[in-house]
């Protein structure tokens, strides 16, 4: 098993070197254990000639192959295109380029909702089945930038509505830890391919939890940009206002370098504002004390599993171990968050996704009669029925006559909620939590009872709604041996100082491998 | 039958002359091959998302400020939400909650004298595409270039009475706006276009009627047609005893009548909400100055100070001051000549002449300022006479020529040689007998017949007051 942080980089570096080295010279085979270490140990290697990014590429492909047929992680393998891309990054690492970017030649899997040029781009959806962006998005030109090998794009519920993957119209992906349970949702491709090692990194968006809930579902860490911070140019839209993309990686200096590589204003994204680069991992020191924690009271109450509950409480304990205060505190505001969310995304979606009408792109019926015809055959044939419900549920709330008791108040909630997150940032660093009341469902279970799902997303939610910047960390496993998440939410832009407490974390508890249960 | 008045609001879209589209760099050209002038953002690509155009906002806050608005501080975008296959997003970006500009007013005048005509609101929206049916295929082909290209709707209070007062309305604002330079206006390229909202109610009466609204009005006459039509059209209605039905009616200029679209009960909910893929625009006090030192004088300034400045008629600084793009060569050329009454007769006479024998609009005159003034020059230093002056004119109107080269070229400069000039008149003289004895015998006009010939001896290139002056001597 491979280690983490400092303390195992003396023991195991050399060690890999060696493993290198031999299977450069033995055997082929034996170099799939490449694929378990992390992307900046990768890049590291990759920087100092141990590894090329071409037979990084190779490894990770072979694990693809291996391990795909139980996981179901891809749409899109796109090999030929990643293996060309890691011969040309490869020859700009020999030619001095790249010398900034920790994660040059790393391979990195992309959600499938968002845009890359000449590569198929499905969102999940029978609708855009084959559909092929003519352009990248933003955070697509920045990858290539930073050198980093998109190996494809992964499964996620369609449109990024669900909380399973299972609304995905094309495959079901399996949870890594345990093949008859859900990896999460909607990012639950990109969560499940980066802890069955078929990608170091992912990238995956977050609405309502998307990144975070899978992330806690699968094991790994997955952290949700403040809103602003990565570019939403490309990503196809679900809810404008609570998009944003972010980092899925095996640990605390993964997200933090590939946020370092995807962050900052764009001229195409008038709603991203971060400025260009932040040194995100610059802020991953080891000391915490003194730092405030609260825990909202109504977090750890009703619909809690007893295990998560139990493992978020020892994760309190460990903070206050490295002296850290932690408090108790009411955040009643939190509560509304799930109706004014499900309110505020569906009516943004019912717009966003008018536009799949059959006409420019994507899905067209085959028969029609009219203009009429041609747009409701269209979009009952193109869409499943979750993005449909929200579709409905988002016209409804927009409609006239309706617009004030609904939309209008759902605006009023997201306001009363973001300053009451304001108010509790006047007193901590940070807010700590469990990510899901839950670890991972059995795959079926779900979409019997939506509403039982939509309150599933009880701590990730408000996040968005305010806006706020959260990441995701696996802190226990509950008697199933299924991971546990916590959350650590941070104030507007405050992105380094929960990087920082999830590190410090991190460095107590190590990572676990779904393949060492 | 009883007395009806009619009441009349417009909704008027004009294209901006942005270069480039409200919310992507893609170029505004009218014309182009279709589908040529497109980029992901304005085909309404999946994951695309739009940048507002700066300029498309400094439009705007002029407009407003010409027709006396208030500009909003904090103004916002709402998507406005319909299916149609010339909206590639199915939803406009539009303004419904903060609109940029409102409360305005301008003034109109009609035969029965001034009129102050109110502005509810002026709001930014992005143009759809354009359907083209292609009747041999059968199928209806769409160009998406016009997608994106600003639009500024400019929203009337209902206080016009007439069609009178609705063109002269209409006439006022697309002058505004010329002048102004934020918009061409050509009707003919779509650039504005005005819904009618009608009703009638009975003369003396407080209350508004049922309103219809008219669509596809795509000229002055037209729309001036239609209010008459649908005034009749609903004064029958109510004749007969029926209600007017609120309704969304289309014009068919050709059958001189309208037609049903949608009635209320099938009205769109466009489902307004704000637009989450922009920010709101915050407009400081040092913007706002900003343009309106950009602001250049109106016409109604211009008229006054055209008569007042320069001594020109009520009447020429009138027609001077109809287009900028004629008060503006007015105003250079007098920079470099002087002599505003006379650069004010070359463009009144000779060239309102040739604009209408080239069935040109004021818009296309390019006389460049220097070649006017020159030709006035060399008038006034008596090089050149009127006549031939006419001649060269025409040629800087419709070749772009330079008047001394022009001048030189053709050996159009007047003989300033006495000697030369005489030995002509004396021959002339000699050579109609008829014409000298008719004036020697009290027939004074004779003269002109004598003048002419010499003039046509001599090309034209003589100066008439001389050679008057010559031959008077000479008889």
């Amino acid at each position: 098993m491979m280690g983490r942080g400092e303390k195992m980089e003396i023991t195991i570096k050399p060690e890999m070197a060696k493993k290198i080295e031999i299977a450069d010279k033995i055997e082929r085979a034996k170099k799939t254990q490449i694929t378990q270490i992390t992307a900046c140990e990768l890049g590291k290697l990759i920087k100092e000639r141990k590894i090329s990014a071409v037979e990084a590429m190779e490894e990770q492909l072979a694990a693809i192959k291996k391990r795909e047929t139980d996981y179901q992680c891809y749409l899109t393998v796109a090999e030929e295109e990643a293996l060309e891309e890691a011969k040309r990054v490869q020859a700009g690492i020999d030619s001095g380029m790249y010398a900034d970017s920790p994660l040059a030649g790393v391979p990195i899997a992309v959600k499938d909702n968002i845009c890359t040029k000449g590569i198929r781009t499905t969102c999940a959806s029978k609708m855009l089945e084959n559909f092929i962006p003519p352009y990248d998005a933003t955070v697509i030109r920045r990858l290539k930038e930073a050198g980093m090998v998109m190996i494809g794009k992964v499964n996620m519920d369609e449109f990024a509505m669900g909380s399973t993957t299972e609304t995905s119209y094309f495959k079901q992906t399996k949870n890594p830890w345990d093949i008859t349970r859900v990896p999460g949702g909607s990012s639950g491709g990109a969560a499940a391919a980066v802890a069955a090692e078929e990608a170091f990194l992912a990238l995956g968006s977050d609405t309502g939890g998307s990144i975070r809930q899978p992330s806690s579902f699968c094991g790994v860490t997955g952290l949700k940009p403040t809103y602003g911070t990565v570019s939403r140019y490309g990503l196809i839209a679900y809810a404008s206002s609570l998009d944003q993309i972010g980092p899925i990686g095996r640990d605390v200096t993964d997200c933090a370098a590939l946020l370092e590589a995807i962050a900052g204003s764009d001229p195409y994204d008038s709603t991203c504002v971060a400025s260009k680069t932040s040194a995100y991992r610059g802020a991953l020191g080891n000391d915490i004390s003194g730092m405030r924690i609260g825990i909202p009271n109504g977090y750890l109450s009703e619909g809690l599993e007893e295990a998560v509950k139990e493992k978020i409480l020892k994760a309190s304990e460990v903070f206050e171990q490295k002296g850290a205060k932690v408090e108790f505190f009411d955040l009643p505001a939190f509560t509304y968050a799930i109706p004014a969310y499900y309110v505020i995304a569906s009516a943004e979606a019912s717009s966003n996704l008018s536009r799949f009408d059959g006409v420019k792109y994507g899905y067209r019926t085959p028969e029609f009669e009219n203009l009429k015809e041609l747009y409701e055959k269209t979009r009952s044939e193109g869409f499943g029925d979750e993005v449909k419900r929200r579709m409905m549920i988002g016209a409804f709330v927009l409609s006239s006559g309706y617009y004030d008791a609904y939309y209008n108040k759902a605006l009023k909630v997201k306001a009363v909620i973001k300053k009451a997150f304001d108010q509790a940032f006047s007193n901590y660093d940070m807010i700590l939590g469990p990510t899901a009341p839950t670890t991972a469902p059995k795959l079926g279970e779900s979409l019997v009872d939506p509403l039982k799902m939509y309150l599933g997303d009880i701590y990730t939610v408000s996040v968005n709604l305010a806006g706020l910047p959260a990441i995701s960390l696996p802190c226990g496993e509950d008697g199933n041996g299924m991971p546990v998440g916590m959350q650590l939410i941070g104030k507007p832009f405050g992105e380094k100082i929960i990087l920082q407490a999830a590190y410090s974390f991190e460095q107590t508890r190590g990572y676990k491998r779904p393949f060492d249960r | 039958m009883k007395l009806y008045e009619t009441v009349i609001g417009l909704e008027v879209h004009v294209e901006l002359a942005t270069k480039t589209k409200i919310f992507c760099g893609c170029t505004t050209a009218f014309g182009g091959a279709p589908n040529t002038h497109i980029c992901p953002v304005c085909t309404g690509m999946p994951g695309s998302l739009p940048v507002l155009n700066k300029k498309v906002v400094e439009y705007a806050m002029a407009a407003g400020l010409a027709c006396g608005c208030e500009i909003t501080r904090r103004t916002k975008f709402d998507r406005k939400n319909y299916f149609y296959p010339d909206l590639p997003k199915a939803y406009q970006v539009s303004q419904l909650y903060l609109p940029i500009c409102r409360d305005g007013k301008i003034e109109i005048e009609t035969a029965a004298g001034k009129k102050e005509i109110g502005i509810h609101e002026i709001h930014m929206e992005e143009d759809a595409g354009k359907l083209i049916h292609d009747d041999w295929d059968d199928c209806t082909l769409i160009d998406y270039n016009r997608c994106g290209v600003p639009l500024i709707e400019i929203v009337s209070n209902p206080d016009m009475r007439s069609a009178e007062e609705a063109v002269a309305y209409l006439e006022k604002l697309r002058l505004i706006l010329k002048y102004i330079g934020v918009s061409d206006c050509k009707m003919q390229e779509g650039a504005l276009r005005a819904d009618v909202n009608l009703s009638v109610r009975e003369m003396g009466s407080t209350e508004f009627g049922t309103r219809t609204e008219m669509k596809n009005l795509n000229s002055f006459k037209a729309i001036a047609r239609a209010i008459e039509g649908e005034r009749k059209r609903q004064i029958e209605v109510l004749e007969y005893g029926k209600k007017v039905i609120q309704e969304t009616r289309r014009w068919d200029d050709n059958k001189d009548t309208s037609f049903s679209m949608r009635t209320k009960e099938d009205a769109m909910d466009y489902r307004y909400f704000p637009e989450p893929d922009l920010v709101p625009v915050e407009i400081d006090e040092e913007w706002l100055t900003l343009i309106k030192e950009k602001e250049p004088e109106l016409r109604d300034a211009k008229r006054k100070r055209y008569q007042e400045e320069y001594q020109i008629p009520a009447y020429d600084a009138g027609i001077l001051t109809a287009s900028k793009r004629m008060a503006d060569l007015f105003e250079e050329t007098i920079q470099i000549c002087g002599k505003p009454k006379e650069v004010s007769n070359w463009l009144m006479v000779e060239t309102m002449r040739l604009l209408k024998e080239a069935e040109q609009d004021v818009d296309d005159i390019t006389i460049p300022p220097k070649k006017l003034a020159a030709l006035i020059e060399m008038i006034d230093q008596g090089k050149i006479n009127r006549t031939v002056g006419k001649e060269v004119f025409e040629h800087i109107f419709k070749e772009d020529v330079d008047p001394k080269e022009y001048v030189r070229r053709n050996g159009l400069s007047i003989n300033q040689d006495d000697g030369r000039l005489r030995e002509v008149i004396q021959s002339v003289i000699q050579n109609n007998p008829q014409s000298v004895s008719d004036y020697h015998s009290g027939k004074k006009k004779a003269i002109g017949y004598l003048i002419g010939q010499t003039m046509f001896y001599l090309k034209g290139k003589a100066d008439p007051a001389k050679v008057r002056m010559l031959m008077e001597a000479e008889l």
